[in-house]
């Protein structure tokens, strides 16, 4: 199969900032197959980032993009799909970007269910700024700002994009870019709110620190974490601790989608006249 | 104790110094070394202090003013985008009257995103409330942080202290530490006389009405003018007390001259070894250094600047639209001399987003200044490429 990427990258913009091994060049592999696979044209396309080694993303690649400020992404991409609905929106962010200073945007997407999709980019840590701890630095893990273990209870962000009504939630990892094209394409196709979270590898901050330097030893680490999550359903909650399961979470057609609730409103309104 | 420390560490050990109880923060690049720092400073146990990492600038501040509200001295760091969002608090630390310390490291506004220094980030919060001290080395950031929260509580308003990104934040200097004890008999504990206390219960952040909202900031306003003041008392104490005195303005090989640079931030020690070059070679030139914003030493510098020839204000940011902010300030405070005293006043734009502002530059500056038309001084951008 021919690869499909340069017509999605701006390739006079590498050699990239990423560090060599960073798992977010899978994940934009991921995503530039996912939209080949559906044909998407670049012109059809909008990627929205906030700020992080993550949202550095949109500067590669050729489409519509748009590097915001930090954490509030989903907020200007739900500017952009207001003003153009018929256009693809995907929003790519860290987890400190989504979870911690964005949050609150997080689950107010989540709950209005407008047909985006969010692509999380969980790599445990603030990578950007020096390996702070984030939402989702586990409990115990060593960051600059937890030298001595992290005793923050993170977040289950597929959980929470669950709770809070996103109509698509999967999780995927790095260790398996496959399966990652396959859940991002299922959300991108999907017309309401798809979150994606996306287990990933930040060896230069997160496993400096924790005995896991080498991006290998880190990308096969988190691969061993996770669990597909049809065998997640046999396990008990003993065995599934410290294991992420991985697949599609939750997907659910009937739940009405943002946009078109907004054309029905407005069309009730002028009935009214 | 002399140690090699960078700008940002300089904060941290100051912050120490100070006995700061509570630090609330959020990491922002160029600031992050100072909220690092303290975390050693305390897991060395140097520091009994309380560390609250929260999700965003907002909360950070908002943790400090908890925290102040409840009577501990409180202390935080931030820079550009992070100093943008606390917009909100910073207006609520200083109409809530609480002396809250932060040390804001100056970095360019975003888009066109940069990490480099410009004081774009803290001019735009001129008017939340707060006093503004701009530094010039690291010992000035180290000793600032302390004279800020002497300062602060005596008037019960916040200060910032400001130091510009990388050339200050991340560089290294030979700085001295006050020996603790000589410290705490400068700065004693903090001793608010109003404070969330369930003995003697108080609301804090009532609503007011229009009857009395005008007074609120009539004392905001004279609590400003007493800060005059408390900071020349500040520095005459610690001058006194450790040898080392800024002034909140300072004049250098002013005397007798004509021509005046003014400058605010690290562009002043590269200023000063033009100012020397060019006296050298017989121009009559000096320098201004402003290191504080808020409250304005509007006499100060009136007095400094009346009758001279020219002064040129160089502006490492820029009020778009209307000019660099030092420039506005110093116009508007020399409006009220007598037109024979009143020198034209020169606005020259440097350096924003980091550019390197370099002797040879701040040369054009001070010769462009002897011959520029006087009409033609609203404002001049140095460096600009075609
Ligand atoms: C308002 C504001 N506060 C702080 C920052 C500094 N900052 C930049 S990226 C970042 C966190 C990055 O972590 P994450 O979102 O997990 O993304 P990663 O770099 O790991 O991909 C922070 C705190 C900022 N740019 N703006
Ligand atoms: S710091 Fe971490 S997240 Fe950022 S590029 Fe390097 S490996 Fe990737």
């Amino acid at each position: 199969m021919a690869a499909p990427y340069t017509k999605y990258l701006r390739m006079n913009r590498i050699p990239h900032m990423w560090c060599p091994g960073c798992g977010i060049g899978i994940i934009v592999k991921a995503l530039t197959r996912a939209f080949d696979a559906l044909e998407w044209s670049p012109d059809d396309l909008a990627l929205i980032s906030g700020i992080g080694c993550t949202s550095r993303a949109p500067g590669y690649m050729n489409m519509h993009t748009l590097h915001t400020t930090h954490g509030r992404a989903i907020s200007f991409a739900t500017g952009v799909k207001f003003a153009r609905p018929n256009k693809h929106v995907v929003v790519i962010s860290g987890d400190g970007d989504a979870s911690a200073i964005g949050g609150n945007h997080l689950i107010h997407a989540c709950r209005r269910n407008i047909d985006m999709t969010l692509v999380i980019v969980n790599n445990f840590i603030y990578g950007m700024t020096g390996g702070q701890y984030s939402p989702t630095t586990p409990v115990g893990a060593r960051a600059a700002t937890s030298p001595w273990g992290n005793i923050d209870i993170p977040f289950n962000i597929a959980e929470l994009a669950k709770g809070a009504g996103a109509s698509y939630v999967a999780r995927g990892h790095v260790g398996s870019g496959v399966q990652l094209e396959r859940l991002i394409r299922g959300g991108l196709d999907h017309k309401g709110f798809s979150v994606i979270e996306v287990l990933s590898n930040c060896h230069t901050q997160y496993g400096r620190r924790n005995r896991l330097a080498d991006p290998i030893d880190l990308i096969d680490h988190i691969a061993k974490s996770t669990v597909n999550i049809r065998k997640a359903a046999k396990m008990s909650d003993g065995d599934m601790e410290g294991k992420y399961f991985v697949g599609l979470i939750h997907k659910d057609e009937n739940r009405r989608e943002y946009c078109k609730g907004y054309e029905q409103v407005i069309e009730r309104a002028q009935m009214s006249k | 104790m002399q140690k090699v420390l960078t700008g940002n560490q300089s904060a941290a050990w100051g912050a120490m110094c100070a006995k700061a109880q509570v630090v609330s923060a959020y990491p922002i690049t160029p600031q992050t070394t100072i909220i690092e720092e303290l975390a050693d400073i305390v897991a060395k146990g140097l520091l009994d202090a309380k560390f609250i990492k929260v999700e965003s600038e907002h909360s950070a501040m908002a943790g400090c003013i908890g925290a102040q509200a409840a009577g501990a001295r409180t202390f935080t760091a931030t820079s550009s985008q992070g100093l943008a969002l606390m917009h909100e608090l910073l207006h609520w630390a200083a109409l809530a009257r609480l002396p809250v310390v932060m040390a804001n490291v100056n970095r360019a506004m975003a888009p066109g995103w940069s990490i480099w220094t410009d004081q774009n980030d803290s001019l735009a919060q001129r008017d939340t409330g707060w006093l503004q001290f701009y530094c010039e080395s690291n010992q000035e950031v180290l000793d600032t942080t302390i004279q800020a929260y002497k300062i602060a509580e005596a008037v019960n308003l916040p200060v910032m202290l400001i130091l510009d990104a990388f050339f200050l934040s991340h560089t290294y200097e030979a700085v001295d530490i006050p020996g603790q004890e000589a410290t705490s008999k400068y700065l004693p504990p903090y001793k608010p006389s109003i404070y969330l206390n369930v003995d003697d219960p108080h609301a804090f952040g009532g609503i007011v009405p229009q009857d009395i909202y005008m007074e609120f900031r009539y004392k905001m306003q004279l609590a400003m003018d007493e800060a005059l003041i408390a900071a020349d008392k500040a520095d005459d104490d610690f001058k006194a007390m450790f040898g080392r005195g800024y002034g909140v303005v300072e004049e250098y090989r002013l005397d007798g001259a004509d021509y005046v640079l003014v400058t605010s931030g690290t562009v002043t020690s590269t200023t000063r070894t033009v100012i020397d070059d060019l006296q050298e070679k017989g121009h009559s030139v000096g320098l201004l250094k402003m290191k504080m914003l808020r409250p304005f030493p509007a006499e100060k510098v009136r007095k400094i600047l009346s009758g001279r020839k020219r002064v040129a204000v160089l502006d490492r940011n820029i009020s778009v639209g209307m000019g660099g902010v030092w420039s506005q300030e110093i116009r508007s405070v020399m409006y009220h001399l007598p037109e024979d005293q009143r020198p034209p006043i020169y606005d020259y734009i440097v350096g924003l987003g980091g550019r390197d502002v370099t002797p040879e530059f701040i040369e054009e500056i001070a010769l462009d200044l002897e011959k520029r038309p006087v009409k033609d001084c609203d404002q001049v951008w140095i460096g600009l490429k075609e």
